[in-house]
């Protein structure tokens, strides 16, 4: 399966490798950097590339490249995930997947990688586990550490691993019960130039936050459980509850994970909170274009439009825009000629505009296509497609947790055509 | 912090690294400060070491490193190897520190040990020698009482990739498989793979222990040797059939990344194993053709085990890895019939939410799916549209999505996107949309003008690439249709004069020489211009130009003979010896001579012919041949390893192989009715529309194909965990068991959990079980028709404890009623060639057993075809599990058989309530036959008598059972039912908490 794995910065140093079988040289990695250059764009470099003794898989996540060795056939996805989990897991230990933060704890990623692959097979990817294996840095401990003398390698046994619930730690003990659930929903939208909706849908996630003792068992159940169309679980949910009850029954992870993504039925119309009404033209023979653009509010329930950011990838051919913004603060970037604009909180009363002049290359032909508008929002107390937490019972325990749910609509991949 | 007590300093500074460096460390040892242990040290001291530059540096510094090792200071050790392993971590060599490093193999500190394993594994090959020196340590690991221990020595062991110990591992490896801890075993299956890829000369050997593994009824194991056997010997698919139900019944328990490998071999076997699903459509197609071989075939009823996989698989499509939900759709895909694949839609529609990579995976996969089931994906078109923000890779795989899924319906919506699709910014994208409105336009005529039209808009477009692009496509359109569009051939003519891009000048050329007759006036002057820029162009624009030149030869030969000519002389010397051949070629062609044979006559039917419009195809098309969601699916091209899917076998192989009992007896008869018979429970056990397929049989197999389904899942469903009901031959109304089919189906989804699960019995769960016991005694009943009991069990060891109340509730309230029959089934024991004249036969004899209530009557039938008597017929060595118990028949009159006898005994067998087969050994005076008798479970239940309110009652009491099931199978335990005959107490065990119930 898994041969080895470079790590590989943007700059094409590759500063971290691990191998799981014999060591692959690191020239091997030539040919991604010939794919990379190749790719132009750091997100088109191809996520396989063949090589005559091996085939790379290669994902990119927070501006570093994963790159696997493969030598025989294995599904790519079951690599691609698998990085990605690699990934996940750097970010739950260090709390960024950064350069640094791997250079910093080398040890611990290493310590890490050994357990999560065995011959280039998956043996422990559950966060749960690992904890238990090999600790986590925290500044606590590193001080405990330095004083005591002790390691973060965890003395006692995994045996998590060995458990049917291999997704949470034996012997959990809080103070405090809590158990929180996240309902964010985001909005995928396709606006077309006339403001009406090519394509929208809602996809929703339920992020928990569990930090009970002992082993709980929950069950959660919703208002209207028909709304969810296609759901993903995580394992710990039980199956069969869910299709004849539709009742979410699991006994959780300890701490933060997903419990569920859905989507709900494409039959539902998608409520859109924001209306953009949007100008822009670029003049014939001339080196300059107009640029007016407001949001305002629509359909959002009563709740407030907050954290609003426009995002406009510019065509090549402008060199700076001049404009004034009525609220919030906007930046041009003439590199990558991206306009950001920070709007805020959107108030009915005086609705956002950002209007001025565009000053496009001399003597360049005007661009052909207005830009896209991509518009992040935020909504907080309202899930947009009604869904609704029913109940949380838990049984198997004998204290009260408290329970709390939490609701918020975001923009997910949400874009306007002009 | 004192520099002299920080060495790091000194490394930073590459000025003075020399062991002295340290000396202060060594001769004050508790000087030392405490901030220079672990975690606050690598910082600092690694990036210090990652500068260093010179290799003389090095040495000296692994000089340090070496006394650090030395000390019997655990937390410099700890330093040192941590720097050790950053340097690994880093790709320096660090490999002249093993002998300092091994020596630390048995050191205590737990985190000093793992980093010396990760030295070990690293470097061992390199220097085995030294590396051997490690084995003891591991050795002995492999012996210590903690299962943990045992597994990580074995898992330390099998890494270190040194030939010589190779016997040392295969040891260590049989041994762990026969371990009691489960997770000890799976890492035995890890180790498999690594010893094969060392010496490939134990395969053999592997083997034994990979089907030995297979047999590991553990959740845990199954998903790391199915692995090995992917590995080791994926050819060996006759491993499998035993395990086939078991590893089908797991699945879903196992974690996800074994999820994904069993999912794709089962898809291999299932391959060899069954008839294609969808044989009677594809007959269907070519009617005539095949109509007689559909007259002779069999109606097709699909395997129940082929069901079970499809069945068991379908939950996972909601899994949260998305490698999972592939391998869930590749199997659908490949092994499901047509009406059911649809279902994958959707999960994979999910995965286009994911990373980035994910969705250039996904994606190739819909694209090649979407050519051959287009209707799946038409409801999720929108899905597919394209974001601005989208990297191109992504575009581009959407966009062949789009185009696959075009049809007269739809196509407008589509053209209306791709409209703005060719207004974007990303060029590369664009040049792809034009591609895909000219595949849009061939394949569907309707709109053919509409997006020429379009095109012929965007030859006037700025940007030359769109042009270009544009200016093949339309190349490819007219040649459908030329006659009317020399409009559209003039307007290209002019192009020439500005487009540069050299396929599109080619693609102009072509056209005007193809096409000349249409463009009589225009032709020699293009040929002109050309003729005067020949030098400069490009090899294919060149050939081009000679290919017009020629063809105006041979249409207007007046206006261009010297213009051909002179393009022919220029041809005739250029660089490129592939245009110097053309103009040689043609020249010999078109220009008459004395020497020019009798080819030239032929000369324009040679060049004019008609030209058959090019089909643009997706490259997306017959890439199925390769099994979706693999490296070579996605390469198109075969990797290493790659395992071909094999295709369908014509004739099912025999099925009867997966049926888990005693080798080589013969039960073919058997299990052929069963095929023939519909099996409800299959098509009714899952809900919805996808059912069609089969639905169709199943329902008019009325009463007498319901008295056979027990049957079906008394082979070897060893779980037991679909309850089904013995309905008394033509009793039951057909209302009754679709009724009772739905409860069975709730009671299913309850129950199928992992009975896998350890068993763990605690004293409270006895309690409960006894609590229930009294409502158990009526799990099920029909309403209607006489009420029955079912009964379920496991092949599960148990304690007595478990059923001392059996006795009590064996009798029960209720009168027990006599047996009805449908037909009597007679099963075989023993074929007349597997006993070599001797054939046996039993059937169910529904009677109580004589003297033991708690053992099922078998009527045996013995029949002796050879032509010597058969003496002293007994039954011997039953090989039974726990708290089976066999009742042996009376000796057969005067204790021999005479030829061409027969004699009938009566057996009983408790089977205690299982469908596992009994096995024993049948002997003669001269042989002995292995047997075994497997019931359905229906045989294992009676029918009893109640009144209407007594079975209200019951039913009442029943849904609670329900309810306090589903709680207390998460507890992990049993789940008691009831009983005919046989008590023994059914435990349903799901232990593991999540999943199914």
């Amino acid at each position: 399966m898994i041969h080895s794995l470079f790590l590989i910065n943007c700059s094409g140093d590759i500063f971290l490798e691990k191998h799981w079988k014999s060591v692959v040289s690191q020239s091997v990695c030539d040919y991604f950097f010939e794919a990379q250059e190749k790719a132009v764009d750091v997100e088109n470099v191809p996520p396989v590339i063949s090589t005559p003794h091996h085939y790379l898989i290669s994902i990119y996540r927070d501006k570093i490249f994963f790159v696997s060795v493969i030598q025989t056939e294995v599904p790519p996805l079951f690599v691609i995930e698998f990085l990605h989990r690699v990934a996940d897991t750097f970010q739950d230990y260090f709390g960024e997947c950064s350069e640094t933060a791997i250079k910093d704890n080398v040890v611990i990623v290493y310590e890490l990688l050994e357990e999560m692959l065995d011959n280039g097979f998956p043996l422990a990817t559950e966060s749960n586990i690992l904890k238990e294996l090999i600790k986590p840095p925290t500044i606590l401990r590193s001080v405990v550490n330095s004083i005591t003398g002790s390691s973060n390698v965890g003395d006692t046994l995994p045996t998590g691993q060995l458990s049917n619930i291999p997704w949470r730690r034996a012997g959990v003990k809080y103070t405090n019960n809590e158990a929180y659930f996240d309902v964010i929903e985001e909005i995928d939208a396709i606006i077309d130039k006339s403001g009406s909706t090519v394509f929208a849908e809602i996809q929703g996630v339920i992020d928990s936050c569990i930090k009970l003792s002992g082993m709980p068992d929950l069950s959660l159940s919703f208002m209207n459980p028909r709304l969810l169309d296609d759901v993903s679980f995580h394992p710990c949910i039980r199956f069969k509850r869910w299709e004849s009850e539709r009742v979410l029954s699991f006994i959780p992870p300890d701490g933060n994970f997903r419990l569920i993504s859905y989507r709900v039925s494409s039959q539902n119309l998608v409520a859109i909170p924001v209306y953009v009404k949007h100008l822009i033209s670029f003049k014939e023979n001339s080196s300059s274009g107009r640029f007016d653009v407001t949001i305002g509010p629509k359909q959002n329930m009563g709740k407030t439009v907050e954290g609003v950011v426009m995002t406009v990838h510019m065509p090549k051919a402008v060199l700076n825009m001049n404009l004034t913004a009525t609220q919030g603060s906007y930046t041009f970037d003439p590199v990558t000629k991206v306009l950001t604009w920070d709007v805020g909180k959107i108030t009915p009363q005086k609705l956002p505009n950002l209007k001025g002049i565009v000053n496009l290359q001399s003597g360049a032909p005007k661009p052909e296509e207005n830009p896209s508008l991509n518009i992040q929002f935020k909504i907080q107390q309202l899930a947009i497609s009604g869904l609704k937490v029913n109940r949380l019972d838990m049984y198997g325990e004998k204290y009260k947790p408290f329970k709390g749910v939490k609701y918020i609509t975001k923009a997910g991949k949400f874009q306007v055509r002009t | 912090m004192s520099p002299r007590c920080h060495p790091s300093l000194y490394w930073n500074t590459h000025s003075c690294p020399t062991p002295s460096g340290l000396s202060p460390e060594k001769t004050e040892p508790l000087t030392v400060p405490r901030g220079a242990s672990p975690c606050h040290i690598p910082t600092s001291r690694l990036q210090g070491g990652w500068h260093l530059g010179p290799r003389s540096i090095l040495v000296a510094l692994h000089d340090d490193l070496k006394e650090m090792l030395d000390s019997n200071k655990d937390s410099l050790k700890l330093e040192a190897m941590k720097r050790i392993v950053a340097m690994i971590a880093r790709g320096k060599n660090a490999s002249d520190l093993f002998p300092a490093v091994v020596k630390n193999v048995a050191c205590k500190n737990i985190e000093v040990k793992k980093l010396v394993y990760v030295y070990l594994v690293r470097y061992a090959e390199e220097q085995q020698d030294l590396a051997l020196l490690s084995i003891s340590t591991f050795q002995r690991g492999l012996k210590d009482p903690n299962q943990l221990i045992r597994a990580s020595a074995l898992r330390v062991l099998s890494s270190i990739r040194v030939p010589i110990i190779v016997p040392i591992m295969m040891l260590a490896i049989k041994e762990a498989a026969s371990d009691m801890s489960p997770y000890v075993r799976k890492t035995a299956a890890h180790a498999i793979p690594k010893l094969y890829s060392l010496d490939s000369d134990q395969k053999d050997q592997l083997i034994e222990v990979i089907e030995k593994l297979l047999a590991d009824k553990t959740t845990l194991v199954a998903g790391s040797v199915v692995m090995a056997f992917e590995e080791v010997c994926p050819e060996r698919i006759d491993l499998i059939h035993k395990n086939y139900r078991k590893l089908c019944n797991l699945l879903i328990d196992v974690e996800e990344w074994g999820q994904v490998v069993i999912i794709n071999m089962l898809t291999r076997y299932a391959r060899t194993q069954f008839l294609s699903p969808n044989q009677n459509v594809k007959d269907t197609k070519d009617a005539k053709a095949e109509a007689a071989s559909l007259a002779k075939r069999k109606p097709y009823v699909m395997d129940p085990d082929h069901r079970l996989l499809l069945r068991n698989t379908k939950p996972l499509l909601q899994s949260r890895n998305a490698a999972v939900v592939m391998a869930v759709a590749q199997l659908y895909f490949h092994l499901a019939p047509k009406a059911e694949v649809g279902v994958i839609a959707k999960a994979l529609v999910r995965l286009l939410r994911s990373h980035s990579e994910v969705q250039y995976v996904v994606l190739q996969n819909v694209a090649t799916m979407s050519i051959k089931r287009r209707g799946m994906f038409e409801p999720y078109l929108k899905s597919f549209y394209i974001r601005s923000t989208d990297p191109t890779q992504i575009k581009i795989l959407k966009l062949e999505v789009l185009t696959n899924l075009a049809n007269e319906t739809n196509i407008s919506t589509i053209l209306r996107e791709f409209q703005t699709y060719i207004r974007s910014m990303d060029k590369d994208f664009v040049a792809a949309t034009i591609q895909a409105i000219g595949r849009c336009a061939t394949n569907i005529g309707k709109v053919r003008d509409t997006c020429l039209n379009g095109l012929v808009q965007l030859l006037s477009n700025r940007d030359e690439l769109v042009v270009a692009e544009s200016v093949v496509v339309i190349k490819k359109l007219l040649q459908m249709q030329p006659a009317q569009h020399s409009e559209i051939i003039k307007h290209m003519a002019k192009l020439t004069d500005n487009i540069q891009v050299p396929m599109a000048r080619a693609s102009i050329l072509w056209l005007i020489g193809e096409y000349c007759e249409h463009v009589p006036k225009i032709a020699p002057d293009v040929l002109r211009k050309m003729a005067k820029s020949f030098t400069n162009e490009e090899d294919i624009v060149k050939l081009q130009v000679i290919n017009l030149a020629a063809k105006l030869y041979l249409t207007n030969s007046k206006q261009s003979k010297l213009l051909t000519q002179y393009v022919l002389n220029l041809a005739k010397y250029d660089q490129n010896y592939d245009i110097r051949d053309r103009a040689r070629f043609i020249r010999q062609l078109i220009v008459p001579t004395e020497k020019s044979g009798a080819l030239n006559k032929y000369a324009k039917k040679l060049f004019l012919a008609q030209k058959p419009a090019p089909i643009l195809e997706s490259s997306f098309k017959d890439r199925d041949h390769f099994q979706l969601g693999s490296l070579s699916h996605l390469l198109n091209a075969k990797a290493v390893g790659y395992q071909e899917l094999p295709d369908w076998p014509d004739e099912a192989p025999d099925p009867s192989v997966r049926n888990v009992e005693v080798r080589g007896t013969p039960r073919r008869e058997k299990r052929k009715e069963k095929v023939e018979k519909p099996f409800y429970s299959d098509s009714e056990g899952e809900s919805g529309p996808t059912e069609s397929a089969d639905s169709g049989e199943s329902h008019h197999g009325g009463a007498s194909s319901r008295g056979h389904h027990g049957g079906v899942w008394g082979r070897g469903h060893h779980a037991g965990d679909i309850p089904l009901h013995w309905e008394s031959g033509s009793s039951s109304s057909s209302g009754t068991s679709s009724s009772s089919s739905e409860e069975e189906d709730e009671e299913e989804e309850e129950e199928g959990s992992g009975e896998q699960s350890e068993e763990k019995e605690g004293e409270e769960e006895e309690e409960k079980r006894k609590k229930r016991k009294e409502k158990g005694g009526l799990r099920k009943a029909s309403p209607g028709s006489c009420p029955l009991c079912s009964s379920r069990g496991l092949p599960r060891p148990l304690s007595p404890m478990g059923w001392a109340w059996w006795p009590m509730l064996s009798c029960g309230p209720w009168q027990l009623l006599s047996p009805a029959f449908g037909a009597v089934r007679t099963y075989e024991l023993l074929h007349r060639m597997a006993g070599e004249g001797l054939s046996v036969e039993y059937c169910f004899s529904r009677r109580p057993f004589p003297g033991d209530p708690h053992m099922v009557a078998v009527q045996i039938q013995i029949s002796n075809n050879t032509d010597a008597e058969v003496k002293s017929l007994r039954v011997s060595e039953p090989k039974l599990l726990a708290g089976m118990r066999i009742q042996e028949f009376p000796e057969i009159g005067n204790g021999s058989l005479a030829p061409g006898d027969t004699a009938s005994v009566v057996m009983g067998i408790d089977f205690c309530d299982s469908t596992q087969a009994a096995n024993f050994q049948l002997c003669t005076h001269t042989r002995h036959f292995y047997v075994s008798i497997q019931p359905p479970v229906g045989e294992l239940m009676a029918p009893v008598f109640m009144s209407e309110n007594e079975f209200r009652k019951e039913q009442g009491e029943f849904s609670q059972i329900h309810l306090c099931q589903a709680r207390e199978e998460r507890a992990g335990q049993g789940v008691r039912t009831s009983l005919r005959i046989q008590r023994c107490p059914g435990t349903e065990l799901s232990g593991d908490g999540r999943g199914q119930d």
